[in-house]
């Protein structure tokens, strides 16, 4: 590691992240939020939590294909961040959306395919938020910490559906995120292909 | 009784405060529109300016529910044709020209014609109906409409006995509906309604909106309004009405037809697939509110559908 921590720019990473709710609190308060706040508060929380979620993602295929290592010093706190997120997106749902309205919250999240989905991603969300401090890391030992952290596919894939399943028509938005996450799944599955491949041609030829 | 219609001589709530209040904050806007319009656009100026109708006769079947603020009803709505955004309508109709502008009314009917919007809008009685409108989507506002009666249009053109449903159609032209550049949905956008739904007095073919002709945002030149129904039922920008004796196939309905169902009368019983429709979020109101049978207009319009299953009519 080198050793030239001068200026600390974590502060304003973290900052920035924090960018967009500070932005929906400045807006309620000031009326910019348009004629239905709570969708647009809601609606703004779910993409941020699915925007970080693949920025996430994308931070170990940015160094390995373009040697950006600088990125993996935030992997942790943008991985918070798309939780911090989805959780606000989940409590406007519960709080503000329906006022705790637990029957009809209750039949969204057994009966709508795409609120099941939502809530399947944010419950998985959770261990993996839990296990993020270097503690934990060091507790789980990193082969589990690593198998366990695996999760944020299946979420990431998940959030997308949701997304696909909330549309009415217009499946442009959702579709341009499945194509970011494709392309960073695809990044992954490429690189385990090779060794699958060798091995695969080195068991036919002694065979 | 859930549903209170007042009569013409009440003083309504929104005529004692809120109208002031809508139309001074209108001609803020509409000054400032117009000197930008003028700036921008000098050939627009009439577009930056909708008219205003006199005398306007109040409507029996207004409710005295608080209206909507005019920025609300302008600024927040669902219209395709423009873009699939709550704000795309007003944000990229700015330039939409709805002159000149006429109907072709054809299909099962003696007297086929043409219906030309400076026809309706002189040769008609113009009134104020203050309606309550449902989206699909689980919103709701109260919106003083200004419009005809359906019926009294429609009755010019002589639908004959065969004529069992209505079909609209909205105009086609990409220049000035962007939307229409995308396949979002299978444009032209049609609805249609059964004949007694049509000529039910409720019904509406409105042109104008707080007191003044319909910005393009909201359906100009004339859209309808079926204040019962959920509203994607009530197509906007009209440019043909046929008399059918087959049950028109809706644009949502060949879009989704698991979702929107020909009739799509407002019923906080029977859910949307994906959300639920038993309450609603009145714009500008925090809490949801339930949503009534037939968006509260049950006493009129339930009769309608006496016997039918509403579960598989949706
Ligand atoms: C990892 C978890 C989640 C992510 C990444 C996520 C992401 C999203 C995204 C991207 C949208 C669309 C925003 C837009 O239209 O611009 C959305 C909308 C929505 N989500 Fe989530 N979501 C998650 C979990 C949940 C949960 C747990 C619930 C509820 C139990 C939920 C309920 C909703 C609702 C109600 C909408 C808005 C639908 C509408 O306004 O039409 N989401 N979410």
């Amino acid at each position: 590691m080198a050793r030239q921590k001068k200026f600390p720019i974590k502060p304003f990473v973290f900052l920035a992240c924090l960018g967009p709710a500070l932005w929906l609190v400045y807006g309620t308060l000031n009326g910019l939020l348009g004629a239905n706040p709570i969708e647009t508060i809601l609606r703004d929380l779910g993409d941020w939590a699915l925007r970080f979620l693949l920025l996430g993602l994308a931070i170990s295929p940015a160094r390995r294909v373009f040697g950006w290592a600088w990125g993996m010093r935030y992997r942790r706190m943008i991985g918070l961040f798309a939780f911090f997120y989805a959780f606000l997106h989940l409590s406007i749902y519960v709080g503000v959306d329906h006022f705790f309205d637990w029957n009809t919250i209750w039949k969204d999240i057994v009966k709508r395919p795409y609120i099941t989905i939502g809530m399947g991603a944010l419950l998985t969300l959770i261990p993996l938020a839990v296990t993020s401090p270097k503690i934990m890391v060091r507790k789980l030992g990193g082969a589990r910490w690593k198998k366990l952290h695996k999760l944020v596919y299946p979420i990431a894939i998940a959030a997308v559906v949701h997304f696909f399943l909330l549309v009415k028509a217009d499946v442009r938005e959702p579709l341009i995120y499945a194509v970011i996450l494709g392309i960073l799944l695809a990044e992954r599955a490429y690189r385990a292909l090779p060794q699958a491949m060798l091995r695969g041609s080195g068991s036919s030829s002694s065979g | 009784m859930l549903i209170r219609n007042s009569i013409a001589s009440d003083p309504k709530s929104f005529e004692i405060t809120s109208k002031s209040t809508y139309l001074n904050r209108r001609s803020f806007l509409q000054g400032g529109a117009a000197l930008a319009g003028a700036a921008l656009f000098p050939w627009s100026v009439s577009a930056a300016m909708p008219k205003k109708f006199k005398n306007l006769i109040k409507s029996p079947f207004s409710t005295d529910e608080p209206v909507n603020k005019y920025d609300e009803v302008t600024g927040y709505n669902n219209f395709y044709e423009f873009g699939t955004g709550k704000t795309d309508p007003m944000d990229n109709s700015a330039t939409f020209e709805s002159r000149p502008w006429s109907v072709t009314v054809d299909g099962l009917c003696d007297k086929p014609g043409q219906l030309d919007i400076e026809d309706l809008l002189s040769k008609f009685q113009q009134e104020e109906r203050i309606y309550r409108l449902r989206c699909v989507e689980a919103w709701s506002m109260v919106v003083p409409w200004v419009g005809v009666q359906l019926s009294s249009i429609l009755e010019k053109f002589e639908p004959n006995s065969k004529a069992k449903y209505v079909e609209f159609t909205t105009l086609v032209d990409k220049k000035r509906f962007p939307g229409q550049n995308y396949p979002i949905v299978p444009w032209p956008y049609t609805e249609g309604l059964r004949m007694d739904e049509a000529m039910h007095p409720l019904t509406l073919m409105a042109t104008g909106v707080f007191g003044e002709e319909l910005p393009p945002q909201n359906g100009a030149p004339l859209r309808l309004v079926v204040p019962w129904k959920y509203g994607f039922k009530s197509i906007k920008s009209i440019v043909r009405i046929r008399f059918t004796d087959q049950q028109p196939t809706s644009t949502w309905m060949q879009q989704a037809p698991n979702e929107y169902g020909f009739y799509a009368n407002v019923n906080p019983a029977v859910d949307h697939p994906r959300w639920s429709q038993a309450k609603e979020r009145r714009i500008g109101q925090f809490f949801r509110q339930p949503t009534l049978p037939f968006n509260g207009y049950a006493d009129e319009v339930a009769s309608l559908y006496k016997g039918m299953d509403l579960k598989a009519n949706f």
